[in-house]
């Protein structure tokens, strides 16, 4: 089972986080120390996995951007890894080319699909189509009802003031 | 597609600033306002799809993005909290506003921050109706709130009434956050609904509900134990994904007891068989690797399954052979299975045939040059090396290897494989290394885990009692604060005893080197407090029982170790005690006993200490030395600490006492329990009939309240105005009717009074109950008998011919490798306790229910068909994007410097933007197609100057158009690319 999911920049930041299992806020932050102190400092060619308070952290570095998953000890690491591929190819798909600016400013878009790859902190859906279908008619679902609340002509007067 | 939509929409607004600022200056200015308006659409558009939030929430992003230190941002987020904590409590904030806000929230929280003020509105929101709304809601609070939060009680409802939606996709909102949200308590309300759920027609409402079911199960396997049959049921679903997800909770409930699913191994083998096959869509496939995480999960359940059956494990073996030749070495997700298999192989009954094969993957592994494969491959090691010892031989060199690897995580799994793999001849070199890495490392977790281990190693192999002392004495010196408080308490039990041979020299000889040993490192300052315990302890008890120190050189040290460490209480009362013991035994012996002068100013102090504990036994030592030799010799009876004390606990010696008393009219005595007044509390829980847990609070809604009118009143009865006929909401016809009718035939009259006895039963026990309690009986029948324990046997494998190292290997490394390896000869000397812990998988699922063990068979209940994937339709045909032939894994490897290539040519092809864009408006149209970019393949990026770059989306590398794209449009929002953090603009994927 995975515990919890963190994405944390090269200098530390924390670009998202969803925690499966119960952790108080408090907790979260010191987790979140701790690790980033951790996997931050490791070096390129060291293995991806990171021994834990008797949990394991299996992390991959995307550019400047660290992925990481924390997971029991039973827990297969490879396949952990590529959960965490799973995942950004699904985000590339659905951004284009993602990259970090896009998880930045859209953090609940990715948590959106993060909620169709991931349930519970298991895998629920390892076809990357049936994910992107299902994102996408809710995005369809979404866009329709704000075309309905926006009319552009509004728009339009607004930036021509 | 959307990318270029992106920059055009970039483009086009400087294009549109520059020309509102001098209209006049444009030469066909209606004509360009047509223009506008497009752009102006595409930009209304891409401020919604791209980045739909308001510019201050931007700023806020930004801002933080760019602060240069923790205490900056947190400034910054504290100040947005104050804002939104003013804002979110205006009236009547519009809807998408206040969605906003919750946004806003999640990103605080996401921060690390509090943002629990915020929590109801997120709360509220969920009761909207609209789905944008509702989809964000719950995003938040599945966010926000752990399963023991109060304001759960309020989503349940909203819950309840989004599982019975007609949009699925409303439901799929409801089911993600009951996996989150639900806990025991509300377990009930919902799981009437998620059970029909099951039956759904849309898979994806199909899949959620099995993992919700499993999260429930997880939080309560009591609630969801009627239910189990449909976890099997769903095992058959036409849809892959269903099937897949139903892995999950079925994997758990084997591992909880293998036994009733023993039916199901065909099922599994037969599934894994046509996964392999590729019988499943080709969308499940994975880099050319068919549903790789389906067989995985397989092979996990498979390990449960076969372990210790033989039988079950017979099945497996083609399957798990074919899987293993099939798989592809090169990439990861084919290591990922390859590993999986041989984890699989190391549970089951073991396979002569597979264990080869498993060993030849895990040579493959240790040789690899990754880091991570080598990983895998000393924990597969740790595996095999139960069922086969002497595979561990050939790989000495690369064990040793990745020993001395400076990856840290490396290193601690090959310990972790030096621990599995002890035995008394090679004990030394392990504890000795283990001791070293210990004292080198600085996470407390692992130093505890470390130490605790090799205090067993050295309990169980020790070669010689001087080496053990040694060894504990390094242990406790290092990490003694940080071992369980219980390894101490075993050291000093285990001194006092010995090694449980009858060998009372040998005894001795072990406490006087403890004693030696602790005399000599007591004057160490920064000894931790536990091993100060122990040393006085040990110096107390056996300090002159060899006749080597004389009591008073053992008083000094212990007064010394009680001055030394004037602040900690425990020690100071061992150290007292400790050198009462040493007075106690120099009198008795009859020598002639004179307390030191540092000795009686320690115990002046302690008289008066705060401590009660250490007054006590000051005072205790006080009365002591006023006694004789022969009442001391009782008092503390010489090397008496092994001897049982046994307490009276019916204090029958003071029977005489009470006796004697009750004669003279004092009152017996009554057990609190029985005294009035005082009700057991424990008994008014044991009084609730229903066998659920106190469930008290009820989810479903009440019927609507019917108005009762009273049968046998005559319709011309004025009702008197203060009492009225007390209309009965009934809710549930067996609770309500009863008392009505009783009570009209009861009175017969046109007598009216206050009804009171139905409603109260309102709050009565809920019945759901009973479904809970005839379900778990319906498991215990399930249950098929237990075949007893049988641990795989240690099976002889063919020696082989240990590996000749290389020559350039060199000799210190050798040296180790055969003091680890080397010596095959006491291997099966290690005692109970290791083999459980090596074993501790085997026996976990093979106790379970030997109580119950009932020869009598019980045939299972339910026996779906073995589940046919051969009707799940073929391949959607949509694969061609994937079909990559490249490795992603090694393009990534390069990622970082294409990545700052690529920010290069983005600064310097700054002022190309507008020409490369300029005779892009024709393309203008396409941006009705970013609705749904998903669907869209990137292939359809129209002119794209590089198509090679979108066929194989899992391959591209950096294209410069993207880049372009990206950096136009954060330039259009104010991000300045050329500031501290380029690295955002570079691609995920490379």
């Amino acid at each position: 089972m995975i515990h919890f999911v963190l994405l944390i920049s090269r200098q530390g930041k924390v670009r998202l986080t969803k925690w499966y299992s119960p952790y108080s806020q408090k907790e979260r932050s010191k987790v979140i120390r701790e690790l980033s102190g951790t996997i931050l400092s490791r070096g390129p060619k060291l293995c991806n996995f990171v021994e834990w308070r008797g949990l394991k952290v299996v992390y991959k570095r995307y550019a400047s951007l660290y992925f990481c998953m924390c997971i029991n000890q039973e827990d297969n690491e490879l396949e952990i890894l590529e959960i965490i591929h799973h995942y950004v190819e699904i985000l590339d798909r659905y951004f284009g080319s993602v990259c970090e600016l896009d998880l930045i400013f859209n953090f609940h878009k990715a948590y959106y699909i993060l909620d169709e790859v991931l349930i519970a902190g298991e895998l629920q859906e390892s076809s990357k189509k049936t994910v992107a279908r299902l994102v996408a008619t809710q995005d369809s679902l979404v866009e329709a009802a704000k075309e309905e609340a926006n009319s552009i002509s509004n728009i339009i007067a607004q930036a021509t003031k | 597609m959307l990318l270029l939509t992106l920059l055009l929409r970039s483009v086009g607004f400087y294009f549109f600033t520059s020309s509102i600022q001098n209209p006049e200056s444009n030469n066909s200015y209606t004509a360009k306002l047509e223009q506008l308006k497009t752009i102006g659409r595409e930009l209304a558009m891409g401020s919604q799809g791209g980045f739909g939030q308001s510019k201050e929430f931007l700023d806020l992003v930004k801002s933080i993005g760019e602060a240069r230190s923790k205490s900056e941002e947190d400034r910054i987020v504290l100040h947005e909290i104050e804002t939104l904590k003013r804002r979110i409590n205006e009236p009547d904030i519009p809807k998408r506003k206040m969605k906003e806000y919750i946004i806003r929230l999640v990103y605080i929280e996401m921060l690390g921050h509090d943002a629990s003020f915020g929590y109801i509105h997120a709360v509220k929101m969920t009761h909207d109706d609209s789905l944008l709304l509702k989809r964000t809601g719950y995003l938040a609070v599945t966010l926000f709130l752990n399963e023991d939060h109060d304001l759960i009680i309020l989503i349940v409802n909203t819950i309840q009434k989004d599982l019975k939606s007609d949009n699925f996709l409303v439901v799929c909102a409801a089911l993600n956050a009951c996996c989150k949200l639900i806990n025991e308590e509300t377990i009930p309300a919902v799981i009437q609904q998620v059970v029909e759920l099951l039956g759904h027609q849309k898979e994806a409402v199909r899949k959620k509900a099995v993992m919700a079911l499993h999260s429930f199960h997880q939080r309560s396997p009591s609630s969801v134990n009627h239910l189990i049959s449909n976890f099997r049921k769903k095992l058959s679903d036409n849809d892959p994904g269903v099937m897949g997800a139903t892995l999950c909770p079925l994997y758990d409930l084997i591992a909880i007891d293998v036994n009733p699913y023993k039916d199901l191994v065909a099922s599994f083998v037969n599934i894994l068989k046509q996964v392999a096959e590729r019988r499943l869509p080709k969308s499940y496939d994975y880099h050319q690797t068919p549903a790789p995480f389906i067989q995985i999960k397989l092979l996990k359940i498979m390990a449960l399954l076969g372990s210790g059956d033989k039988k079950s494990s017979e099945q497996m073996y083609t399957v798990i052979g074919d899987i293993m030749r099939k798989s592809d070495t090169a990439s990861n997700i084919g290591n990922a299975i390859l590993f999986e298999c041989v984890c699989c192989i190391s549970s089951i009954q073991p396979s002569p045939k597979l264990l080869e094969t498993a060993a030849d993957a895990i040579a493959k592994f240790l040789k690899s040059d990754s880091h991570n494969l080598k990983y895998m491959g000393i924990d597969a090691l740790g595996r095999l090396i139960r069922i086969n010892p002497d595979i561990a031989e050939q790989h000495q060199l690369a064990v040793i290897d990745c020993l001395e690897d400076p990856d840290d995580t490396l290193k601690r799994k090959t310990f972790e494989l030096l621990y599995k793999m002890t035995k008394s001849s090679n004990v030394e070199v392990i504890v000795d290394r283990m001791i070293d890495y210990m004292i080198s490392i600085n996470d407390s977790h692992y130093k505890t885990e470390t130490a605790s281990r090799c205090v067993e190693l050295a309990e169980q192999f020790a070669p010689s009692n001087h080496w053990f002392i040694q060894t504990m004495n390094k242990v406790f010196q290092h990490a003694g604060d940080l071992v369980n408080p219980k390894v101490a308490h075993n050291l000093m039990r285990l001194i006092a005893e010995g090694f449980g041979e009858d060998d009372d020299a040998a005894d001795s000889q072990l406490r006087s080197s403890a004693v030696e040993s602790y005399l000599k490192i007591v004057d160490d300052p920064k000894l931790p407090s536990a091993f100060l315990q122990v040393i006085c302890w040990v110096l107390g008890e056996y300090g002159t029982a060899d006749g080597k120190y004389s009591a008073s050189y053992i008083s000094g040290k212990l007064c010394d170790v009680a001055e030394a460490h004037s602040s900690d209480d425990i020690i100071r009362a061992y150290a007292v005690t400790a050198l009462m013991k040493v007075y106690c035994f120099e009198k008795s012996a009859g020598r002639k006993t004179s307390l030191l002068p540092e000795c009686q100013l320690l115990l002046e102090e302690l008289s008066a200490s705060h401590s009660s504990d250490l007054q006590q036994r000051a005072y205790e030592f006080r009365a002591i030395l006023d006694l004789d030799a022969n009442a001391v010799e009782n008092i503390m009876p010489l090397d008496a600490s092994c001897e049982d004390i046994e307490i009276d606990k019916s204090l029958s010696f003071l029977d005489n006492y009470v006796h004697k008393s009750l004669e003279q009219g004092a009152e017996p005595y009554i057990p609190e329990n029985e005294r009035s007044g005082t009700l057991n509390i424990s008994n008014i829980i044991n009084r609730n009939p229903y066998e659920h847990p106190a469930h008290s609070l009820r989810f479903e809604a009440y019927e609507v309240p019917k108005l009762v009118v009273p049968t046998k009143l005559s319709p011309a009865v004025t009702y008197p105005t203060e009492l009225v006929p007390v209309p009965e909401p009934s809710y549930q016809p067996t609770v309500s009717s009863g008392p009505v009718s009783d009570a009209g035939s009861g009175s017969g009259s046109t007598e009216l009074r206050l009804r009171l006895d139905g409603v109260q039963k309102k709050w009565g026990k809920p019945a759901y109950s009973s479904a809970a309690s005839s379900s778990t009986s319906n498991i215990d029948s399930q249950r098929t008998t237990v075949n007893g324990a049988t641990q795989p046997d240690n099976v002889t494998s063919k020696s082989r011919e240990p590996r000749q190292p290389h020559v350039e290997v060199s000799e210190e490394k050798q040296k180790l490798a055969a003091s680890l390896f080397g010596g095959r000869t006491a291997r099966p000397e290690r005692k109970q306790s290791g083999s459980a812990a090596g074993h501790s998988k085997v026996s976990r699922t093979t106790n379970h229910g030997e109580d119950k063990a009932q020869p009598t068979t019980v045939t299972t209940a339910v026996q779906p068909p073995p589940p046919d994937l051969l009707d799940l339709g073929e391949s959607s045909g949509a694969a061609s994007s994937y079909s990559s032939t490249v490795d992603p894994f090694k393009q990534l490897e390069g990622l970082l410097d294409l990545s700052q290539d690529g920010h290069a040519v983005t600064t310097t092809t700054g002022p190309d933007l507008m020409s490369l864009y300029s005779g892009a408006s024709t393309n203008g149209q396409n941006q009705n197609q970013n609705l749904n970019p998903l669907l869209n393949e990137k292939d359809n990026m129209n002119g794209a100057p590089n198509p090679s770059n979108r066929t194989a989306s899992l391959t591209k590398g950096p294209s410069l158009k993207d880049a372009l794209d990206k950096d136009a449009l954060v330039r259009q929002m104010g991000v300045n690319p050329t500031s501290q953090n380029p690295n955002l603009f570079s691609d995920l994927l490379g």
